[in-house]
């Protein structure tokens, strides 16, 4: 059977989802709509069922590009997901709103089963329904109760889906109900408005409702959640143990899985016979996977403390007290959570941004999400600030090269607000932003919501990252490998024959022979055909180079270094590296490795667009190539030009 | 004598009276904010804005651009 899932948002909704399909779900896609198609597939007594989860709405009346699917497949029974079964999952301590969407979907006449969720919060409340009663109006439907976030009433959904309801010669819940249009704006309020006259009748009948305590303890805690500035003291204490935990402790998964998988392509390259399957493996395949399960770590984390908040109701107050002071900025409340997410990777952020309603303030949020300074910017930024800047105290106390970096993310950081402003005044829209936004009252995060929520992140995150840095790693190993004409093995001859007078180790040898191959490849030539207009910025070919391949993802840019310098990468101290590039000389004998020309590729790096995952992800979220390409653009020319007045302030 | 949401001081209670006319009334709509709906403006944000209430069961938030849509009376 095919069953969807529906229901307001937070009715613990995924609570239902997740503990009748576990970790069986899929993402898919509704056809022709970029909305995720959540589904997962479960079997009772050897039938199988296949469960969509649907957009959390109020209404079947889309409001926003996201609640469109709904509509679309349940006003249209030929739709290819038009389901067999719907399960309407309703939050009992509120009946009233939640019997709003209930009652649309039962006027449809599509079998459907009403699960009364949250049973335990409604009892705290002191909201008692009275099920038989409930159960005799919707006679067409099955009525069960459930406390989902901790498993309860499992037994009985999975009776009342076995159940089969096909019945559909029952009274309409509104007598004359029919569909409205999209565009029936008119129709929709008349709708609205006799609708939950009917409900509110309904409600005198069936809940029996108990004194209600004056003030609950979710009023309580939003005494000091959203003070004016206890509510923003706590919320920047969360964000620091947030990163403090990221950056301190997501280190140490991040620099095992990088020595693993250097160690692999070592290791395939010494034991696979000599030729172009082997490197293709050890120096393209190897390397740009191990390029994407890097980051898993810091995702995961990150998302394992926003899946917290979330489910905590924390979230919800994060929107409401920063709404007011993102406004201005052309962003929104909600942007918060996105642009965030970009400082472990602008992927998930810019997925993120589904929630924002407002057409404008999503563009915007997009736009600027890849300048805050995301996880594969460190290894770049740590490489070249023990480069070039000293390590000395300033004021005594204060580490120069920690506040560089700090400088770094902050500069990211404003930039993207300063952007955003800017592009608020550019951008034009006939539609009006706004929030209406549902605090849900605070519950205790289930551990097995959030899990599920971070493996999710993580597989969004692998795939779609995962194929571009893959096939981009490829195609740079073969730009790097393969050159015009046989340049390339002449100079490898003429390199081994001046390495073996010199009388180095093999290894040595071949790290000068790669060195020279590179010089005469494809990518060679690239980096020298560019260098004309990065010497401005004061680089040279050899940087030119490692910018291209830096395309695939930012950190490349070290390995890339190494490989042009031929020097060994010893894992997270770059020593070496930095030895060999404090030593590398321009013509006139100044170092090509100085401070101006270090700030300036630091500047560059938080500014310049060099990830090409992320682009496809904004290309698929916008629908169109037009924003990616304008982000490029604005990021590009920042890049350069905050480059370019770094190098000549500094030199 | 009726006046705009938007003007409430948190605490206290009100009666929907009129929702005026725009894009986003039949979303006020099925929110539950109907005629004759009562309401308690439940506080505010640190700048005024948005402003969370108290819809008969559950908090909504809402800017003052929205609130300011919704015309209430005193409670009775």
């Amino acid at each position: 059977m095919r069953i969807a899932l529906l229901g307001n948002p937070n009715t613990g909704k995924s609570s239902v989802f997740n503990m009748l399909t576990g970790l069986r779900q899929q993402i898919g896609n509704f056809p022709g709509i970029t909305v995720d198609k959540k589904f997962g597939v479960f079997s009772i007594e050897k039938e199988e069922h296949t469960l969509i989860d649907f957009p959390g709405t109020y209404s079947i009346y889309p409001r926003s590009k996201d609640e469109q699917v709904v509509y679309d497949v349940l006003s249209n029974p030929n739709h290819a997901d038009y389901p067999d079964l719907v399960i309407v999952v309703a939050d009992e301590s509120n009946l009233e709103r939640n019997l709003f969407l209930f009652t649309q979907i039962y006027d449809l006449k599509i079998p459907s089963i009403l699960v009364l969720n949250m049973a335990d919060i409604a009892r705290k409340k002191g909201k008692i329904v009275d099920i038989e009663k409930l159960q005799k109006r919707f006679e067409g439907s099955v009525v069960v109760e459930t406390t989902a976030r901790v498993g309860l009433g499992k037994d009985r959904l999975i009776q009342a889906i076995q159940l089969n309801i096909s019945k559909k010669e029952y009274e309409t819940f509104q007598l004359k109900a029919h569909l409205c249009e999209v565009e029936d704006l008119k129709g929709q309020e008349h709708e609205a408005n006799e609708r939950y006259i009917l409900i509110r009748e309904l409600i005198e009948e069936i809940e029996v409702e108990k004194n209600q305590k004056k003030e609950s303890q979710s009023n309580r805690l939003d005494r000091i959640l959203v003070h004016p500035i206890f509510g923003y003291l706590i919320f920047a204490g969360i964000l620091l143990l947030i990163f403090q935990f990221i950056f301190a402790f997501a280190t140490y998964p991040m620099d095992f899985i990088d020595s693993v998988f250097a160690n692999f392509s070592g290791w395939l390259g010494n034991t696979l016979p000599e030729g172009l399957f082997s490197d293709l493996l050890s120096q393209g395949i190897v390397p740009g996977i191990g390029g994407v399960v890097v980051f898993i770590p810091q995702i995961a984390l990150l998302f394992f403390f926003i899946s917290i908040l979330e489910e905590s109701g924390y979230l919800a107050r994060v929107v409401f007290i920063m709404d007011r002071l993102m406004r201005p900025l052309g962003l929104s409340g909600k942007s918060v959570v996105p642009l965030m997410s970009s400082v472990a990777c602008a992927i998930p952020g810019v997925m993120a941004t589904r929630t924002i309603s407002d057409w404008k303030e999503r563009m915007i949020t997009i736009l600027v999400a890849p300048l805050m300074s995301c996880s594969a910017r460190i290894p770049v930024y740590t490489l070249l600030i023990a480069l070039v800047i000293p390590n000395e105290k300033v004021l005594g106390f204060i580490n120069l090269q920690g506040l560089v970096l700090f400088g770094l993310y902050s500069l990211g950081l404003i930039s993207a607000l300063v952007i955003a402003a800017i592009l608020k005044l550019l951008i034009n829209s006939k539609e009006k932003g706004f929030l209406l936004l549902e605090l849900p009252s605070y519950k205790t995060p289930r551990w097995g919501n959030v899990g599920i929520t971070v493996w999710e992140k993580v597989k969004v995150f692998t795939l779609n990252a995962g194929k571009i840095i893959l096939a981009i790693s490829i195609v740079l190993w073969a730009m790097a490998t393969f050159g015009p004409s046989d340049k390339m093995e002449q100079a490898a001859k003429a390199t081994k024959i001046e390495a073996e007078s010199l009388n180095l180790g093999k290894e040595e040898k071949d790290r000068l022979v790669a060195s020279a191959k590179l010089e005469q490849s494809y990518i060679g030539i690239l980096g020298k055909t560019i260098e004309p207009v990065i010497q401005p910025l004061g680089y040279d070919w050899k940087i030119g180079i490692s910018l291209i391949t830096s395309f695939a993802a930012r950190e490349v840019f070290v390995g890339s270094l190494a490989t042009i310098y031929a020097v060994q990468e010893d894992g997270g101290s770059n020593k070496r590296l930095i030895e060999r590039l404090r030593d590398e000389k321009r013509s006139d004998g100044k170092p090509v490795y100085n401070l101006a020309s270090g700030v300036s590729l630091m500047i560059f790096y938080v500014f310049a667009m060099q990830c090409m995952a992320t682009l496809a992800v904004v290309k698929r979220e916008t629908k169109s190539w037009k924003w990616p390409l304008i982000q490029m653009g604005f990021m590009a020319t920042l890049a350069y030009v905050g480059a370019w007045i770094a190098f000549h302030i500094l030199s | 004598m009726s006046k705009s949401l938007s003007s409430i001081i948190p605490g206290q209670l009100v009666k929907v009276s009129f929702i005026k006319d725009s894009a986003l009334k039949p979303k006020l709509m099925e929110m539950g904010l109907i005629i004759g709906k009562e309401l308690r403006v439940l506080f505010k944000a640190p700048f005024g804005d948005p402003i969370a209430i108290d819809v008969h069961g559950y908090v909504l938030s809402l800017r003052l651009d929205e609130a300011s849509l919704i015309e209430v009376e005193d409670f009775k």
